[in-house]
């Protein structure tokens, strides 16, 4: 009998899996629609909206004074910069005078929810590539600074700490020591951060090379933050507009170019120290003077329209405003920096295995009430 | 055939009094898996709290505290809490198939116990090929998870159980390979031969480089044996879920789990057993005392179980194509190496006697 190839039973076949809206993986209700073949990854979609509250038609019904409180509903890691900006709009339509006092606040205040922000993300990357140990060293460094805020505004989480025409309360007695505390603390725990995780050689292979953003794909795509700084793209709103206190400050610009998971990790682990060297340059230096402006009962805004951007801890955020003169915005849209990061995931994860699709999204850094809002 | 404490030989000695020799036989054999069956739940409870402890001490946690003295009891509560519990399963899945699962694996590791020597004694099945029995008895444990996986009718599940059989049988290589390595100076499978050869110094010292290149090997292929970090690509609950046994619940469930400590502790008590002298105490200071034996053999297992703990709360895990890749591109030409080596010292006898 001649010998000829026999077809096998055994095919090759593209499958389908949901990846959440309860995963460990999607941190929140994000879910993935993965066309997978064996483990390489051919397709991913996400799908949104599992925790959308329409905050932004919210806005329209309500005073500028409530819109602040619904801000740290969407990114709340980085509640207080969200916050900052819905001010930093009023303000500056207004055309306020803002105290430096105020200014300075803000900005140290702004750099400590990021900071906090990384710890989180750094504690939560760690468990996705499956050392669970980093979780509980994030969170240790990031409750000192949660301690800070609570003793200055009374929350954890959900601050409400800015409002339009200044700060809600002045700071606490404690709050310039505890700062320090934290600074010269926490000096000492982002070198046991890179002992413990970043130079640990399997996590060196689960992360190079893995995820690649190019430059063009990164700007084409809006993404911002560290997510874009790791492409090269240097999209720092702190030092291209920079706002409150920090034209005050000097500091550098975290820049990759690799683009790839571990570059984006890099970017924040650097991201920390530059936030503490601006904590550090003026937390010794806060001015004398009223912490809060007086302001109409009703805050009314001049008809136009109005837009703001800051950086927080994912990117930009841009708060854009038409106002027609009532008490309420005629449209608010908020331009979450989670968006357009989700957006590019299924660009940059096909090709991969299921290993580095959850790599790549830890590094992309999601918050989904952010990107659903 | 078996060996057994002196104790046991009285019950012997009675038994056959009263019965004839096969079925007197037959008797002890039972009670002794009893014993084994009883002593081995216990003891794998205490491990699933050894290991909660030591995680929480390398994550600045506290750990269980609260039930029994130090938490003591802990893990019993939850075993009862986990006996009390529905058992829930998919609707589709293949119900005998998925039923059986548990079973195969927490078996094999019990099984895998009978050949464990603890003291010159105290080991209940000296059998002269122990070391390929334990080589044979724990990669059957695999057949258990991959139906696990296959027959819960779970994407997920079926993902880690194909991750899991890719994984021990790609590792399996490591683990015989490195055991052979130190049969080379032993000359013998049996267990207690074993250890009678390192009464001139444990096979680690007598074996010098190969062996210490050897034990590494077996420690990284056991873990990976074991499914534990950086190896967990079974379970992987940020990729998978809970990996293979994700629609496992109850008594189910604590199978697994229980089966995947003993597991470890079988792969700690074979490192101790073929390359640290076993129940034989350092420079033989207690050898006066035969009963210190088992304190030994547990000090240097648990050290060892420690030791993997140590990997499981510090690494990242691997990704599916590298744990291959360091499997067959590094530690398996290592390996064969290694045993050309470990020949050519043999031959050569350089080896160190003390």
């Amino acid at each position: 009998m001649e010998e000829t190839p026999t077809e096998t039973n055994f095919k090759s076949e593209e499958y389908f899996i949901n990846m959440g809206p309860q995963h460990p993986a999607t941190h929140g209700v994000l879910r993935l629609l993965l066309t997978i073949d064996g483990e390489i990854i051919k397709k991913v979609e996400p799908d949104l909206g599992y925790i959308h509250r329409s905050i932004e038609k919210m806005c329209e019904r309500d005073s500028y004074q409530q819109i602040v409180h619904l801000t740290d509903r969407m990114d709340y890691l980085s509640s207080n910069i969200n916050n900052e900006a819905v001010c930093l709009t009023v303000e500056n339509a207004l055309q306020m005078e803002i105290p430096e006092r105020v200014k300075v606040i803000r900005t140290i205040i702004g750099e400590l929810t990021r900071i906090s922000s990384h710890c989180l993300w750094w504690g939560v990357m760690g468990m996705d590539v499956g050392a669970l140990t980093t979780y509980f060293y994030g969170f240790r460094d990031r409750e000192l600074i949660n301690d800070i805020f609570e003793e200055t505004c009374g929350a954890r989480l959900t601050m409400n700490y800015n409002v339009p025409g200044g700060l809600m309360f002045d700071i606490h007695s404690n709050f310039v020591r505890r700062v320090k505390e934290f600074i010269a603390h926490f000096k000492t725990k982002i070198p046991e951060y890179d002992r413990l995780l970043t130079d640990n050689v399997i996590f060196h292979k689960r992360t190079k090379g893995v995820g690649i953003l190019t430059k063009e794909d990164a700007i084409s795509f809006g993404a911002s933050g560290p997510v874009g700084r790791a492409s090269g793209y240097s999209c720092d709103v702190r030092k291209h507009h920079p706002y409150s206190a920090l034209e005050k400050v000097t500091f550098n610009e975290a820049l990759k170019t690799e683009g790839d998971t571990f570059a984006r990790y890099q970017v924040r682990i650097q991201e920390m120290w530059e936030s503490l060297s601006i904590v550090e340059q003026l937390i010794d230096n806060i001015p004398e003077g009223e912490y809060r402006i007086a302001t109409k009962a009703v805050i009314k805004l001049p008809k136009g329209e109005f837009y703001q951007r800051v950086e927080t801890a994912r990117g930009e955020l841009g708060v854009y405003v038409i106002s027609t003169g009532t008490k309420s915005p005629y449209r608010l849209k908020f331009r979450s920096p989670g968006f357009s990061n989700l957006s590019l995931l299924s660009h940059i994860a096909v090709g991969g295995k299921i290993g580095d699709l959850v790599a790549t999204m830890a590094t992309l850094d999601l918050v989904i009430p952010d990107i659903d809002r | 055939m078996t060996k057994a404490l002196s104790i046991t030989k009285g019950i012997h000695d009675w038994l056959s009094s009263i019965m004839s020799e096969n079925a007197a036989n037959f008797v002890e054999m039972v009670l002794i898996a009893l014993v084994y069956l009883g002593i081995f739940a216990i003891a794998g409870l205490f491990l699933v709290l050894i290991e909660r402890r030591v995680a929480a001490w390398f994550q600045l946690r506290v750990g269980p505290n609260r039930v029994g003295f130090q938490g003591l009891l802990q893990t019993m509560a939850d075993a009862l809490k986990l006996l009390s519990k529905e058992l829930t399963g998919t609707e589709k899945a293949d119900k005998f198939l998925y039923n059986l699962a548990p079973y195969f694996v927490i078996v094999t590791s019990l099984m895998a116990l009978a050949v464990i020597p603890f003291t010159q004694e105290f080991q209940a099945f000296d059998i002269n090929i122990g070391i390929l029995f334990l080589i044979a008895i724990s990669s059957i444990g695999v057949i258990g998870i991959l139906l696990g996986g296959w027959s819960s009718n779970n994407k997920f599940a079926l993902i880690g159980a194909m991750r899991s059989g890719v994984q021990t049988i790609s590792y399996e290589l490591s683990v015989g390979l490195s055991l052979l390595t130190m049969i080379l100076i032993t000359g013998t499978l049996q267990l207690s031969e074993i250890i009678e050869v390192q009464k001139n110094g444990w096979l680690i010292v007598q074996g010098h480089i190969p062996a210490i290149i050897a034990f590494m090997i077996f420690m990284i292929a056991g873990t990976a044996e074991t499914n534990r970090a950086p190896f967990d690509m079974a379970e992987a609950e940020s990729e998978l879920g809970a990996g293979f046994h994700t629609e496992y619940s109850g008594m189910k469930f604590a199978y697994f789990f229980l089966a995947e400590f003993i597991n470890m502790f079988i792969i700690a008590a074979i490192a101790t057993t073929v390359f640290f002298g076993g129940w034989l105490s350092p420079f033989g200071i207690t050898e006066s005392i035969p009963l210190l034996g088992v304190f030994w053999f547990l000090a240097k297992t648990m050290f060892l179980v420690f030791l993997m703990m140590w990997f499981r709360w510090t690494f990242p895990r691997l990704r599916v194509d590298q744990l291959l890749t360091l499997e067959w591109k590094y530690l398996l030409p290592l390996n064969l190496m290694n045993i050309v080596l470990m020949a050519l010292i043999v031959w050569l006898n350089l080896i160190i006697k003390l």
